[in-house]
């Protein structure tokens, strides 16, 4: 099941290696060239400290939507009038680019920490609240009067029902977005700090046109953001968090 | 059999369940659809009665009104005396189809009303259950992991491990295969045999309810009615291929308004 990923990247690796032997140039560097930039960065110390400044942004922006957006959203999908009023709203706010943000975030924050997880809330935000609020959309009536035929109080049917019929669609959800709070830490650095992948890159690039430093902070980020995507998806894989896939 | 409007008590101990001049009307499109018209019925503690009619006709209606999680428009249900006001675990109901909880094991569905009990109870009452309705291996199974009818035999196992007085059913063998519900109907009938409560199934199969019930009541199309009662006074095991089956069963047939032949 890993070999034939593994070999096709070699094999890519490989033809991309060669291809720049027979034709050097400065379009892009080699995978050795990209290797090299990634030890030097690892000798300067500087590979693990942007990891984590990108990680620990990430962490409070994602962190952050996800306590607020998802109680807001499940609220808002329980309540219709309470949806009917949020909605327009949602729908306004939603397709309006993270990055669009930044000026406002950077007047607000300044320029440091705080700007980078407003943005990364922000795009993470909307998404979550809409997952919540379909999740409590498409849970079937028949769970709601099982519930109430066994009598439940209202804090034990959240518990006992509301919250487990929801958790499959919330884990996607929360998938998907953290996909997009990695995809939003890489501009934000870009811009509004000095320091984590993002701000690798254009400092790369701005210090002496680095370009092996450039491809090396993309692959860095290419391979974190595959890691987290493996790691919500185990999530997903325990048992009684995954049963809708398995239902019908 | 003859057939009787009137009250018939069958099994002896009194009425239990009394539903009188009940009405439903729905609000559709801003326009008043009347779904139950007057529906009179008494049922005996520990009596099986099955509800037919015409599909669409309101026969899941009757018996989410009768169940507490609608409220009729007019007329009323009392049990024991007692006005129904709304779903109550005295009363479980079996749905048709995804009743269970597929984030549970069979044992956590079976014990899913049993949280106030202490834990040595619950276990036993689990226990027992899963025996009763033969899911013994199953018990730390998920749901996705059982036939359709092991879905629907766990639903009444953890109807019945409340105690409830009454089971609701609800067309609970229409999503199965048909030689899965001719089983299904032994095992629930056995149910019945030994635990001995007052059961209301509805079903649009005509053999399943003069296999099963006591009484049927037959229902008109929309608005809903009822058109008969018949007793079925067979017992059981009873012969399906009698005389006196096939008799109460075209009368049924007939009563709904279907020809003998195909």
């Amino acid at each position: 099941m890993w070999l034939r990923p593994v070999l096709f990247i070699a094999v890519l690796l490989a033809v991309w290696q060669v291809a720049i032997y027979r034709r050097p140039g400065q379009l892009l560097p080699g995978p050795i060239g990209v290797a090299s930039g990634i030890l030097d960065l690892m000798q300067h110390g500087l590979l693990l400290r942007y990891v984590i400044a990108s990680l620990f942004r990430v962490t409070w922006g994602f962190g952050l939507a996800t306590l607020t957006a998802i109680p807001l959203g499940l609220m808002l999908g329980w309540y219709r009038r309470g949806e009917m009023a949020f909605y327009p709203l949602v729908q306004v706010f939603r397709p309006i680019s993270p990055l669009a943000w930044i000026p406002v975030a950077i007047l607000w924050f300044g320029v440091g920490d705080l700007a980078a997880i407003f943005l990364i809330f922000v795009g993470c935000f909307f998404p979550l609240l809409l997952t919540a609020m379909s999740a409590v959309h498409n849970i079937p009536a028949v769970y709601f009067n099982a519930g109430r035929n066994f009598g439940l109080s209202s804090s034990a049917f959240v518990s006992r029902v509301l919250y487990p019929a929801v958790v499959p669609q919330l884990l996607i959800g929360l998938r998907i977005t953290l996909g997009i709070a990695w995809l939003v830490v890489v501009a934000a650095e870009m811009i509004s700090v000095n320091s984590g992948l993002g701000f690798l890159i254009v400092d790369a690039r701005n210090a002496g046109n680095r370009y092996d430093l450039v491809v090396a902070g993309m692959v860095i980020i290419g391979a974190i953001g595959l890691l987290l995507d493996l790691a919500m998806r185990s999530l997903e894989q325990v048992r009684s968090f995954h049963w809708s896939s398995s239902e019908d | 059999m003859s057939s009787a409007q009137a009250v018939v008590t069958v099994a002896g101990a009194g009425n239990k369940l009394r539903v009188q001049h009940l009405g439903m009307v729905f609000e559709r499109d801003g326009e008043a659809v009347s779904a139950l018209e007057d529906i009179n019925l008494d049922v005996s503690e520990g009596e099986f009665v099955c509800i037919v009619g015409p599909s669409g006709c309101g026969k899941s209606t009757l018996l989410n009104v009768v169940a507490g999680f609608l409220s009729p428009t007019s007329g009323s249900v009392t049990i024991d005396g007692e006005a129904v006001s709304g779903p109550d675990p005295r009363r479980i109901l079996v749905f048709q189809e995804r009743g269970v909880f597929p984030w549970l094991t069979v044992e956590g569905n079976i014990g899913f009303g049993l949280s106030k009990l202490p834990r040595a109870e619950r276990e036993a009452r689990i226990a027992h259950y899963v025996q009763t309705v033969r899911l013994q291996g199953f018990e730390k199974a998920y749901p996705s992991d059982l036939s359709g009818g092991m879905k629907q035999r766990l639903q009444v196992a953890r109807a019945l491990a409340v105690n409830p007085d009454i089971l609701y059913l609800d067309e609970p063998f229409g999503a199965l295969d048909s030689i899965t519900r001719v089983i299904m109907r032994g095992e629930l009938l056995r149910i019945w045999q030994t635990e001995r409560r007052t059961i209301l199934f509805v079903t649009h199969d005509i053999d399943e309810a003069v296999q099963m019930a006591d009484r049927v009541v037959v229902l008109s199309s929309r608005p809903a009615k009822i058109k008969d009662i018949l007793i079925i006074d067979i017992p059981h095991p009873r012969n399906i291929s009698s005389p006196h089956y096939l008799e109460l069963r075209d009368e049924l047939l007939k009563q709904i308004g279907l020809a003998y032949e195909i």
